[in-house]
């Protein structure tokens, strides 16, 4: 028996919600996302757990892009709770008009959620997402971070790996992949913001994802929770692989797990054995001109070392906290 | 489709795409066969025992050791334990402690008085078993579960064979024994002792099938020189003086050389320091990794002060001096060959622990009953012999002799002569898959080291007693990776991104194929490769 599984047939303390029969399944089957989508899987997670906390009482709000599409094909609708859905950039604006609408009503009991993609999130919804930010709105904002633009085809976006292959960053005589000098850090860019919480999850671990979602749904103000979620189809590799991969992300150091409060770090969570960013990139064909015969050794070792560094930055060391 | 241009939708309508359709690969639950069940000689289903044992369902899992073997507390005991050899846990942070387990269920019933459930009595046959052995009194548990008549003829005081006449009372006490031996009878089965057949035709004709179960009593010769005034032992011949608390136990001195590399060997030697030896060593022709006896008997051994000279053997005895060959061993051409090197030993005696042979003397006059050039009851592939409706089995047919191996030849031999009984055949079943090291995901599984018991004894004929009790046998149990059957972590469930699952009240998950896209990430997440994606 083990405690790292999603649930246990003997205890019922340190179980995830998914493991119940009786989740609150807020996404249901029959939506289009494609086989093994990591998207797919940390919606009904997150969404899940934000259904418990909030005792059921929460409006959803959607930006364009897979979880959108895959998840509201009209006629057909997955979600079992109000959400709604409007544009590519703005579902941070329209979360603080539903807020702002219902603090009106005096119905501060109904939790408002705006989620989207990276590129809704680091590039189009920007502008919205730091004016949500800054006004301090009642909003929780859940990105969810493919590391590319997948609903049309993966292009590149502010959150894609320096050197990783899109559509548009292909690699050529000039660049292997995604310029390294390009990109930025939204995590951090919230934390900038002194908002009451900011949080990073993987759905390559279910338990922490759960339990972060939970207290960033009962926290007041604006909250930030940013969600590895793997994608088979734009990374390249097996759809049985998804947990695998998310799991090699946070083992090696390229996607830390932390919580910051009013923009400090408070909490990270240890990696228990470190490995080296060569066994998460090699399992994905987005990286594979890395791995040629010819290709240089420069941006594997660059790799490295944001992976090292955020090893040092967050404490992931075990045993050696930052705070 | 009339709706407007902001359109409201109603919840959860995905519900009719049926996403299945997608699907190129099936995930389907299924059981493959753990390693440890697999190695088990008496074909115990050790995982599904740990299994009740982590639910503390302590009754339930010996319920189902006793489906296989009879003995669980003897054999908690005496087991050379294929299954911890084969348990995949090994290969991470040590095998499950199996044997301890068994043991310590085996005590907890003998504890609780926990007897055998009756089955509806419905009129069987008559069975005669020769021989009060493991094989014999297995058989004869069996027959009784079947349905059938049972007694046992045993020539010895007591019934036991080499559980009582072949391991000593450190290692598994009287009462233990006995106790398991009682539940049998209490079972309904009729043990006679002290009973010599001289005249198997006759008792033959009273009964309608006879199993003959009587071992391999007598010690085999060793290919050594002996000169006359040499003082020889052999292990059994002394385990059984000790045990009749014969007056008359074979003088054994000071210094004492045992010969072999098996339980008996470790058995006989530190039963000699138990007599008064003061200087004991063993002599294998292999190394100590090739010893068949238990890893723990070893240690325990050394621990005593026991000394292991590897890499030889006896040629000659000449009264207290003992002309040793040291030999060259190639494990992986698995050739053993002379040195050339030798060396002179001294002892007062000299305990050979090399093995037994069948009786022959005792079938000698009897038709139909033959015994092989390598002492063994020649028997055809339903073991029995040339006379209808007589079986053999156990020690007396095979040479794998250990009392797991009996307790099994004695569940065969129940399967065989019930299946001659009712003019039937024997089916076997199809045996699943074995999950190999491979399969599992390991990662689910949290790091907990194997704690080797060891608690020094002091030299005595009395037991140690290291059997756990409740939370402590929960601990070790739940180190078990249940290879290859599902354990309700509901990894499956909570990972598929399509919520395809449905886990109903009892906790059984059942996919739902109208949803699976076939992704495969329930399979991958299974920690103990229960299931498997199948091509459609
Ligand atoms: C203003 C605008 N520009 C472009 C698009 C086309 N478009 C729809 S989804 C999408 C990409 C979404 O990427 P991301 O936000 O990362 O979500 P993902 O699909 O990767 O989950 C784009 C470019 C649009 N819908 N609206
Ligand atoms: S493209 Fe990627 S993110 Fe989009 S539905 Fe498919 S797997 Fe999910
Ligand atoms: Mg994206």
């Amino acid at each position: 028996m083990s405690s790292l599984t999603l649930g246990n047939r003997i205890k019922s303390e340190n179980v995830t919600i998914q493991a119940s029969r009786l989740r609150p399944n807020t996404i249901s089957s029959g939506h289009r996302a494609c086989q093994g989508c990591g998207e797919a899987l940390a919606a009904r997670c997150a969404i899940d757990a934000a259904y418990e906390a909030a005792n059921g009482k929460i409006i959803l709000v959607n930006a364009t892009g897979c979880l959108e599409v895959f998840s509201c094909a009209t006629p057909e609708n997955a979600w079992k709770i109000p959400w709604i859905h409007s544009l590519f950039g703005n579902a941070p604006a329209v979360a603080s008009g539903v807020a702002a609408a219902l603090s009106n009503q005096k119905r501060n009991d109904i939790r408002i959620i705006a989620q989207g993609g990276d590129g809704s999130t680091y590039d189009i919804g920007m502008g919205c997402l730091s004016g949500m930010f800054e006004r301090n709105d009642d909003v929780l904002y859940i990105c969810y971070d493919n590391q590319a633009y997948m609903n049309t085809g993966v292009q590149r976006s502010g959150a894609t790996l320096p050197f990783t292959r899109t559509a548009t960053t292909l690699p050529n005589s000039k660049y292997m992949g995604n310029d390294p000098q390009t990109g930025k850090n939204v995590p951090q860019i919230a934390m900038a913001h002194g908002i009451p919480y900011v949080a990073t999850a993987s759905i390559g671990h279910i338990h922490d994802l759960e339990q972060k979602i939970a207290k960033a749904v009962q926290i007041n103000g604006a909250r930030y929770v940013h969600i590895h979620v793997p994608c088979p189809l734009g990374w390249g590799f097996e759809p049985s692989k998804t947990v695998k991969i998310a799991k090699l992300a946070i083992k090696c150091g390229l996607f830390p797990l932390f919580e910051a409060e009013n923009g400090k770090v408070t909490k990270s969570t240890p990696i228990d054995e470190v490995i080296a960013v060569d066994d998460y990139l090699k399992a994905q064909r987005r990286f594979a001109h890395l791995f040629s015969k010819s290709a240089s050794p420069d941006p594997l070792s660059f790799l490295q070392k944001i992976a090292d560094k955020n090893i040092e930055k967050y404490g992931l060391k075990k045993g050696i906290s930052n705070e | 489709m009339n709706k407007p241009f902001a359109v409201v939708l109603d919840a959860s309508t995905s519900l009719c795409n049926k996403t299945g359709s997608w699907r190129t690969k099936r995930p389907e639950y299924i059981t493959r066969l753990p390693p440890c069940n697999s190695a088990c000689p008496a074909g115990e289903n050790i995982q599904q025992w740990l299994y009740f044992a982590i639910e503390g369902k302590f009754f339930d899992a010996w319920k189902v050791m006793v489906e296989r073997n009879p003995f669980p507390a003897v054999i908690g005991r005496v087991c050379y334990s294929m299954c911890e050899k084969a348990c995949n846990r090994a290969i991470t942070d040590g095998a499950v402690n199996i044997n301890l387990l068994e043991r310590s269920i085996g005590d907890l019933a003998i504890a609780k008085g926990w007897e055998f459930e009756k089955n509806a009595n419905y009129p069987g046959k008559k069975i005669l078993i020769i021989g009060a052995g493991p094989s014999g009194l297995s058989a004869a548990y069996f027959l009784k579960k079947l349905g059938h008549e049972v007694t046992i003829y045993d020539n010895h005081k007591k019934p036991g064979g080499m559980m009582r006449y072949g391991v000593p009372r450190y290692r598994l006490p009287n009462n233990v024994l006995d106790t398991e031996i009682k539940r049998i009878v209490n079972f309904g089965v009729k043990i006679i002792c002290d009973k010599k057949i001289d005249d198997i035709c006759a008792a033959i004709k009273e009964f309608d099938a006879v199993y003959i179960a009587v071992g391999a009593s007598i010690a085999l010769k060793p290919d050594v020189k002996i000169e006359s005034g040499s003082n020889i032992v052999d292990a059994v011949g002394l385990f059984q003086k000790l045990e009749n608390e014969d007056k008359d136990l074979p003088y054994l001195g000071q210094t004492v050389l045992v010969c072999g590399g098996g339980n008996t060997a470790i058995d006989a030697a530190r039963s000699s320091l138990r007599l008064g030896a003061k200087n004991v060593k063993i002599i294998y022709r292999r190394t100590i990794d090739d010893m068949p006896a238990n890893e723990n008997e070893i240690g325990e051994a050394l621990a005593e002060g026991i000394e292991i000279l590897c890499l030889r053997t006896i040629s000659k005895v000449d009264k207290n001096k003992i002309f040793v060959d040291k030999m060259n061993y190639d494990r992986e051409a698995s050739i053993l060959s002379k040195s050339g090197e030798l060396e002179i030993l001294y002892a007062d005696s000299v305990i050979f622990a090399i093995g037994q042979s069948v009786d022959k003397d005792m079938f000698s006059n009897i038709e139909g009953i033959n015994v092989s050039e390598n002492g063994v009851i020649e028997v055809d592939e339903n073991m029995m012999t040339e006379i209808p409706g007589v079986f053999a089995g156990g020690d007396a047919i095979s040479g794998k002799r250990t009392v797991t191996h009996a307790i099994a030849w004695g569940k065969k031999a129940s399967n065989y002569i019930d299946a001659y009984l009712r003019s039937t055949k024997v089916t076997k079943p199809p045996k699943n898959e074995v999950i190999t090291f491979k399969r599992l995901n390991v990662a689910y599984y949290t790091k907990n080291p194997r704690k080797n018991v060891f608690i020094p004894m002091d030299i005595s004929f009395k037991e140690k007693d290291t059997s756990y009790s409740g939370k402590k046998i929960i601990e070790e149990a739940s180190r078990c990776f249940s290879c290859g059957n599902c354990f309700h972590c509901d990894n499956c469930y909570g990972y598929c991104p399509d919520g395809t699952i449905i886990k109903h009240k009892d906790g059984s998950l059942e996919f739902n194929y109208d949803y699976c896209k076939g992704c495969g990430i329930c399979a991958s997440e299974c920690p103990c490769g229960a299931i498997k994606m199948i091509e459609e």
